[in-house]
């Protein structure tokens, strides 16, 4: 029995001394028709409007996290030939016993990458976990 | 050097690889083979592969050389090499994955869909190639000069002609374990040797650089325009922005993201390549380092880029001196084979497949095989830069590297980039940005290595072009796509769909357009 004829059902004089059951049914209509929607992926494959929408979502939130990883290694690695330029002591400063320009470039800069990069695998994964949860799940 | 040692080194190495050649023939008949192969290779191993193939002798050979010439400034390159795979994480790992584009060009053709973008591409892939070739062949002959002090024609040649050998054979480029084993090969290489040489240093107490005393404190200081750089800022940040955005668009990296199973595990795999390569590019420098320190004079006939090679037996002399430069040799060599062969099979691919398959098949009647074609594709593209590094003045192993990386960073960066995150990417703005990109970058290569040093700004911008032809790239493409929005192909965002959507959906994903 689908929801929508139950709530005709209610309406009908006869069944009006069963008002509970309007309730009921009205609470289930979400459950009972969402087993009739259309995957949402279809929409993707098929390009629908909401297909769109969703896309668009997907690519700016992944867009968004890009540009955060890109502009945080602009400013850091890109800091610092101007670091050395405006702050000539920093080209001779010593840091436990290595000048500083060596130990950031020959030793520093590849930890540093790699925590950025999976900082970005992680979130990018995540942000894929979750367009697959509210797509995909069926 | 004690040439025995050292020409046995390079003797097993050339060996090896021809023998695990062979034997990857009778692993690998069909191409389906290494398709299949492809979906258990797991991301570390695959790691392992991409940091094998991408060591060249501009890593093993040119940072030392480098650093030991021109000082602090020349780390950037390794920074550079290390940040380029971080820049194609971001951007385009997944999607080039998802893609599911085998070479640069199948990817410039689905995402376009134009064949005319596809023939301009192959033109591109080709050019870096060869671009990228040449200084492996050079480095050969020097380190092959070195060794036994043969003339620098017969390194390169042994490279040629092995790497000919096995490509054609079919071998050595669809085993996934072997560039992953020449991965773990260099780094020993480089860094067990290292390590002796460091302990000496040490024992000696810690001795510094040995400069004439006015250029020690530039040498060893950031901007300072040592061993005659000019406009050190400028070049910095030219040389940085070309490796890191050229990394993603050289012809052998998209190869290797096939053979990961799906999109994410692509991104896991650029994730272990970072590692991989930030491990390896510690150990560069300090030879670089220890040159100044114990060979401040290079001896007679010596390039920098020697400087690996001849550093052991200055600081130990004796057997193990002789032992460890043996090592080093069979690395470099390596180095040169593996790289080598990676760009020889994509160079030869696309030959083979977009600029001499229908020709041939017209000049022969249709008498040659496909075999035959990809074996003649296969001796073109190694035969036209072995001439080339006979004619060119070598100009350094790094710097020619870096002018690859300058050229594929303004062509196929701004494809890649905006072909997978700008809908209104049309064909015609694709086109104009690889035209005028490669036209700007390839010309200023061209001058910079057959004119000679050119002093003052020429010098500068043409030697290290991608600080101008990258964004000039970038903003013919957007401007020119801008203007031709009928020319958007028809089916951009069912592509779309394909590049991002993780691909446990079960989204339709075949490259056909419904």
């Amino acid at each position: 029995m689908t929801p929508g004829r139950t709530a005709e059902g209610a309406d009908h004089p006869d069944r009006l001394a069963r008002p509970p059951r309007v309730r009921v049914t009205s609470s289930r209509r979400g459950a009972a028709t969402r087993r009739d929607l259309r995957p949402l992926t279809r929409d993707l494959d098929e390009q629908t409007d909401l297909g769109e929408v969703y896309m668009a979502g997907l690519m700016s939130a992944q867009l968004r996290l890009a540009s955060r990883v890109l502009i945080f290694g602009a400013l850091g690695l890109g800091g610092l030939p101007l670091l050395f330029l405006l702050v000539p002591d920093t080209r001779t400063l010593e840091v436990v016993g290595l000048p500083f320009p060596w130990l950031v470039l020959g030793v520093l800069v590849y930890p540093v990458a790699l925590l950025v990069a999976r900082y970005y695998v992680r979130q990018s994964e995540r942000i894929e976990r979750e367009f697959s949860q509210v797509v995909g799940r069926r | 050097m004690n040439t025995v040692y050292g020409v046995t080194a390079i003797v097993l190495v050339c060996l090896t690889t021809l023998g695990v050649g062979a034997f990857g023939l009778r692993l690998s008949r069909t191409t389906s083979d290494f398709y299949v192969a492809g979906r258990t290779v797991t991301p570390y191993r695959n790691a392992s592969a991409i940091g094998g193939e991408y060591l060249s002798a501009a890593s093993f050979l040119g940072i030392a050389g480098l650093v030991y010439s021109s000082g602090l400034d020349m780390l950037w390159f390794p920074v550079g090499y290390t940040v380029g795979y971080v820049v194609l994480l971001v951007l385009v790992a997944a999607p080039l994955r998802r893609s599911g584009a085998y070479t640069l060009p199948d990817f410039a053709e689905a995402r376009l869909e134009s064949s005319r973008i596809r023939l301009l591409s192959s033109l591109l892939v080709v050019g870096i190639g060869w671009l990228y070739l040449l200084p492996q062949l050079q480095g050969a002959g020097l380190a092959l000069r070195v060794v036994t002090g043969a003339p620098t024609w017969v390194g390169s040649l042994v490279v040629v002609l092995v790497v000919i050998a096995n490509v054609a054979a079919g071998g050595m480029r669809s085993i996934t374990l072997v560039q992953a084993m020449q991965y773990w090969l260099k780094l020993t290489a480089i860094a067990v040797p290292a390590f002796v040489l460091l302990t000496v240093w040490l024992g000696d107490g810690r001795p510094g650089p040995q400069l004439t005393a006015g250029t020690a404190v530039d040498w060893a200081q950031p901007l300072s325009g040592f061993g005659g750089q000019d406009h050190p800022v400028y070049a910095t940040y030219s040389t940085l922005l070309a490796l890191a955005l050229g990394t993603m668009g050289l012809p052998h990296v998209l190869v290797r993201f096939y053979t990961n199973p799906d999109g994410r595990a692509a991104r896991r795999t650029t994730l272990t390549v970072v590692a991989l390569l930030g491990l390896f590019y510690l150990f560069p420098p300090v030879y670089g380092v220890l040159g100044r320190v114990y060979l401040p004079h290079l001896p007679d006939g010596l390039r920098a880029d020697s400087i690996v090679l001849a550093l052991p037996e200055a600081v130990v002399p004796g057997s193990l001196g002789e032992v460890l430069s043996a090592v080093l040799a069979g690395g470099a060599f390596a180095a040169f084979l593996s790289t080598a062969s990676g760009l020889t099979m994509s160079v030869a691919g696309v030959l083979d497949q977009d600029l001499l398959r229908g020709r041939l098949g017209r000049l022969t009647g249709e008498d040659a095989t496909v075999v035959q074609g990809f074996r003649l594709a296969t001796v073109l593209a190694m035969v036209v830069p072995y001439a080339a590094a006979r004619f060119v003045e070598p100009i350094g192993l790094a710097t020619t590297v870096g002018l690859a990386f300058a050229v594929a960073g303004s062509t196929f960066c701004p494809l890649l980039v905006l072909g997978s995150w700008w809908r209104g990417l049309s064909t015609v703005g694709a086109a104009a940005g690889l035209v005028s990109g490669g036209v700007l970058a390839a010309g200023a290569v061209l001058i910079t290595m057959l004119a000679g040093p050119i002093s003052g700004w020429p010098g500068a911008l043409l030697g290290q072009p991608a600080a101008w032809t990258i964004p000039i790239a970038f903003s013919v493409a957007v401007v020119v796509s801008l203007a031709t929005p009928a020319r958007i192909p028809r089916h951009t965002a069912r592509t779309m769909v394909r590049l991002h959507t993780p691909e446990d959906l079960g989204l339709e994903r075949s490259t056909r357009h419904r």
